[in-house]
């Protein structure tokens, strides 16, 4: 008896051992950040590769959702949040000390579609997408999806519709594009990082929708473009106000930022989707950060906005391999001005 | 003798840390209990018994409703019983009355090595074993059978009600079986060689002396099953289909308490949205812990009245 | 029933048979049920390990994450992240755990070990998922820092009631007549606890204590809030880590196909550590009790 309890004594203690001589990182700064999932694969990029430059500073990035980043930026749980959705202006005066929206990337929310039965694109208009998410189209063959898809023989299947059960910018995106296109979505459902769906499947993340509709067939569901092409999944083509049918790309999202970089607003919140302009995606959006402007920990502030100076230079060129659009240069000169004014117990961090 | 003014010092010492740890457990599960309370205050009180009654969960409009959740929580966990009662009972029968004690021992041993299977794996196992099996060949089978029964209508998913059912129904068995198994033991021999005396087959003897003695502790193993499934989170969450809505069939996608928690806490961003969640944690937790003190005091009776 | 079928009794009659055969038919079923019930355990855990082997090797048990969409990369920070969590949650519940149960079991003060051991069961019906926003409102709100503090301490809520009964029942199995025979002595009661008794128990107390360490290792739902998760390797109680259970669920329902196998592998390797703490905490107590 005697001897199991040493045993187990010593298996505790050799735990303890090897854990302390884990290289010890205490030196290191850790930057805890938090929400949309859209810019995850990103942010996990800049991670890495800002690491590898900077093996002092630590960026933990966890895809929480975007209504995730904003509660908890303004819970102060992490030292920057994320969202593709703004935050609304009740939200700005919930959080009490002023916050900063800074751009780091633009990406197109994909609408994959799980058809086995069909290899062709198919071409979706907004009203045709708002009806399907609205439940009032709920099979494959509907006429109203065959008049877009001359010559593609659709399936009788039932459409299964999957969507973000968790707040989410992507879901900002879209349905902030919904609304745009549909007055019946936009007096019945509305535009937040989270509605109440009239139908359909919820899944966590832009990884768990992705997932569902991998997983479904006839399923149809609404995801960042990077998902999309990473996990295969066919994308639809959806018709812009131009009346052309465009297919999600970081193309056709710079032309849709084109337009709107030229008048930003002030506070860098602004909404690309349904953007006029030939070739434009309508569903597309920026991705933001979000930062409190007076910092209180000034080597975390620094730090911080290190990184993210960094992000908007030098960490561009990691966006068009992972399907973001680069920042234009306009925006890029907004973000920079933003960053340096982003204070320290008063005086400037940069 | 010098020493005993300092003993008896030390007892007191000894015996109030003690009392100072059994005060700790108390504290712990009132901290766990003021907490939620105080969060959900706004929601419950504002939104009264229409927070439970509630049909939508709107975060935009701000409107909460736990009825759907809650139906979801129920339907689930009562599906997991009807499966997982006959076939827990019916194992613990087994090991207690027909197996030899050596393969009673081992049917034990991997019995509760189901219990102890992490809930996320369950779910993984759920969402690409289970679900795509259902999804590919049991339902389809069903409605070919049944038809236009609403309880199996709507396009084979999958995931929903059933597949979360049957999910947590594999995951209470064990707790349902252990149980059990305890409180056949504990019915005394003599009932058992009493009823074989008169020449009762087993199954007579089962029937007609052991599970009457045995009830109020098997009704208690089956409400510690409840307990499990009702609070059950990871599992569930993969496999439910996270639709906020109440639907009759088995094949529809729905949501549960434990599952809007898990997906939503993070997220929630306004302080009205915060306290509607805590307060399905507060009627989670209230469904939870009535059937649980419930159990407890079950079992315990049947312990000490089998000892008596 | 052999005799019988040897023919030397006389002819049975009907109504005997009818017995018979519906004993016959519950044997047959209590049999199918327990088939039934442990089908599940095999279709599991051995589908975990034809989907998990494949991706199991060293480099996976030891090497950090790759970014999202490039393949390799391991789970080494998880599977410490989770040995420190729990053990965290052992370094908080055992000391309050341990001397609970000792409490409960010494029926000094029955009305308050009869409150202290409801509260104990209904802690242990508490969902994890609600332990998990205890601890987030408790310990990452005031330090404004999700961290590996707040994930143990939502472990150790889960892990406390098991080792107080746990230890209860052990105690209470020590035979009276070794404590009455050092109290005799002169011995006094704290020294008889603490040398007579808990030696004594020792292997159960220490049982329960490894069986609540892996059922505190397998929990992902109390970890989401607190621990938070980390693609680093960390040991600062302070900053958020990752765990073995939270790195499976978030690859789970990623939609990559290389995460799903780094799922599997990963459930692989969550089930070897919660079975083996479970395997040793039976074999102790089983060893006990005869």
């Amino acid at each position: 008896m005697k001897t199991t309890m040493n045993g187990f004594g010593i298996t505790v203690v050799a735990i303890a051992m090897v854990m302390l001589a884990v290289p010890g990182m205490a030196s290191a700064q850790n930057l805890t950040g938090a929400g949309a999932t859209f810019q995850y694969p990103l942010q996990s990029k800049w991670s890495s590769e800002y690491g590898k430059a900077h093996p002092e500073v630590r960026v933990n990035y966890q895809s929480i959702g975007s209504g995730g980043g904003i509660r908890q930026i303004t819970a102060r749980t992490v030292q920057f949040g994320a969202t593709d959705g703004p935050m609304s202006n009740e939200q700005l005066a919930e959080a009490k000390d002023p916050i900063l929206h800074v751009p780091v990337t633009l990406g197109a929310v994909a609408v994959a579609v799980n058809l086995p039965e069909v290899t062709k694109t198919l071409d979706l208009t907004g009203v045709v997408l708002a009806d399907i998410f609205l439940g009032k189209i709920t099979r494959w063959n509907d006429p109203a999806i065959s008049a877009t898809n001359k010559g593609v023989v659709l399936p009788d299947r039932a459409i299964a519709v999957a969507h973000r059960s968790d707040g989410s910018g992507t879901t900002y995106i879209f349905v902030d594009y919904l609304a745009k296109v549909s007055p019946e979505w936009k007096n019945k459902v509305g535009v937040a990082t989270s509605v109440n769906w009239p139908v359909g499947l919820g899944a966590k993340g832009n990884e768990g929708v992705a997932g569902t509709v991998k997983q479904t067939p006839g399923a149809i569901g609404y995801v960042e473009l990077t998902y999309a092409l990473q996990s295969g999944i066919p994308t639809a083509r959806v018709q812009n106000p131009a009346g052309e049918f465009v297919a999600p790309s970081v193309d056709a999202v710079t032309k849709a930022a084109a337009g709107a970089a030229a008048n930003l607003p002030e506070d860098l919140r602004v909404s690309i989707t349904n953007a006029p302009g030939a070739g434009a995606y309508p569903i597309s959006g920026f991705s933001w950060v979000l930062m409190y402007l007076q910092q209180q920990d000034c080597s975390i502030a620094s730090a911080l906005v290190k990184y993210l100076w960094w992000g908007v230079h030098e960490g561009q060129a990691f966006s068009t391999p992972l399907h973001y659009a680069p920042l234009p240069a306009s925006v890029v000169s907004r973000c920079e001005a933003k960053l340096k004014s982003v204070t320290c117990n008063g005086s400037p961090v940069l | 003798m010098q020493a005993r003014p300092n003993t008896s010092g030390a007892d007191t010492a000894f015996h109030a840390t003690l009392v100072l740890a059994g005060l700790g457990v108390v504290t712990v599960l009132a901290g766990v209990a003021w907490e939620l309370l105080s969060l959900s205050g706004e929601a419950l009180s504002k939104g009264g018994i229409g927070f439970i009654t509630g049909m939508t969960w709107d975060p935009v409009a701000e409107e909460f409703g736990a009825l759907p959740a809650l139906y979801g929580t129920l339907v689930t966990s009562a599906l997991a019983l009807l499966i997982a009662v006959p076939l827990g009972i019916g194992s613990a029968v087994f090991m207690s009355e027909i197996a030899s004690s050596r393969v009673a021992t081992v049917v034990g041993v991997l019995v509760d090595l189901l219990a102890a299977i992490p809930s996320v794996i369950y779910g993984l196992w759920g969402l690409f074993v289970l679900a795509p099996l259902l999804r590919e060949h049991v339902q389809p089978g069903v409605q070919k059978l049944f038809g236009e029964l609403p309880l199996f209508a709507g396009p084979p998913l999958g995931v929903g009600y059933g597949t979360a059912g049957l999910l947590l129904a594999i995951m209470v068995i064990p707790v349902i079986t252990a149980v059990s198994r305890e409180v056949l033991r504990a019915v005394p021999d003599t009932q058992r060689e009493a009823a074989y005396a008169l020449g009762a087959t087993p199954f007579e003897v089962i029937r007609g002396t052991v599970f009457p003695y045995a009830r109020s502790g098997l009704v208690g193993a089956v409400v510690l099953g409840l307990g499990r499934a009702l609070g059950e989170t990871m599992a569930v969450t993969m496999v439910i289909g996270n639709r906020y809505d109440i639907s009759a069939s088995l094949f529809a996608p729905g949501y549960t308490l434990a599952a809007v928690i898990a997906n939503e806490f993070t997220e929630a961003f306004s302080p009205h949205y915060l306290s509607a969640l805590a307060g399905l944690g507060v009627v989670l937790l209230g469904t939870t812990l009535i059937l649980n003190a419930a159990a407890r005091l079950l079992v315990r009776g049947v312990r000490h009245g089998g000892a008596g | 029933m052999i005799v019988n079928n040897v023919g030397l009794l006389p002819p049975i009659s009907p109504r005997l048979r009818s017995r018979r055969i519906a004993d016959r038919v519950f044997r047959w079923a209590v049999m199918a049920s327990v088939l039934l019930v442990l089908l599940p355990l095999v279709a599991i855990m051995g589908t975990v390990i034809v989907r998990g082997a494949p991706a199991l090797d060293w480099n996976f048990l030891t090497s950090l994450p790759k970014p999202v969409g490039e393949t390799g990369g391991g789970v080494g920070h998880a599977i410490l992240g989770t040995l420190f969590l729990a053990l965290g949650g052992l370094l908080i519940a055992v000391p309050v755990g341990v001397p609970a149960g000792v409490f409960l079991a010494s029926d000094r003060m029955p009305r308050l070990g009869g409150t202290v051991r409801l509260c104990a069961d209904v802690l242990s019906g508490v969902p994890s998922i609600v332990v998990g926003m205890f601890a987030y409102t408790l310990l990452v709100l005031p330090f404004k820092q999700f961290s590996a503090m707040a994930g143990a301490f939502a472990l150790a809520v889960i892990m406390l009631p098991t080792i107080a009964r746990t230890t209860e029942e052990v105690v209470r199995l020590v035979p009276s007549t070794m404590t009455e025979a050092a109290l005799a002595l002169g011995a006094p009661r704290w020294r008889v606890m603490m040398q007579v008794v808990l030696p004594s128990a020792g292997k159960g107390v220490a049982a329960g204590v490894i069986a609540a360490f892996s059922r505190g290792a397998g929990e992902t739902a109390p970890l989401m809030f607190t621990a938070f998760g980390s693609q680093f390797l960390t040991t600062s109680p302070m900053q958020p880590i990752a765990a073995l259970p939270l790195v499976l669920f978030n690859y789970a329902v990623s939609p990559y196909d290389d995460w799903h196998a780094q799922a599997w592998a990963a459930a692989l390797v969550l089930a070897t550590l919660v079975l083996a703490g479970n395997v040793i905490a039976k074999v102790a107590t089983t060893r006990r009790s005869r």
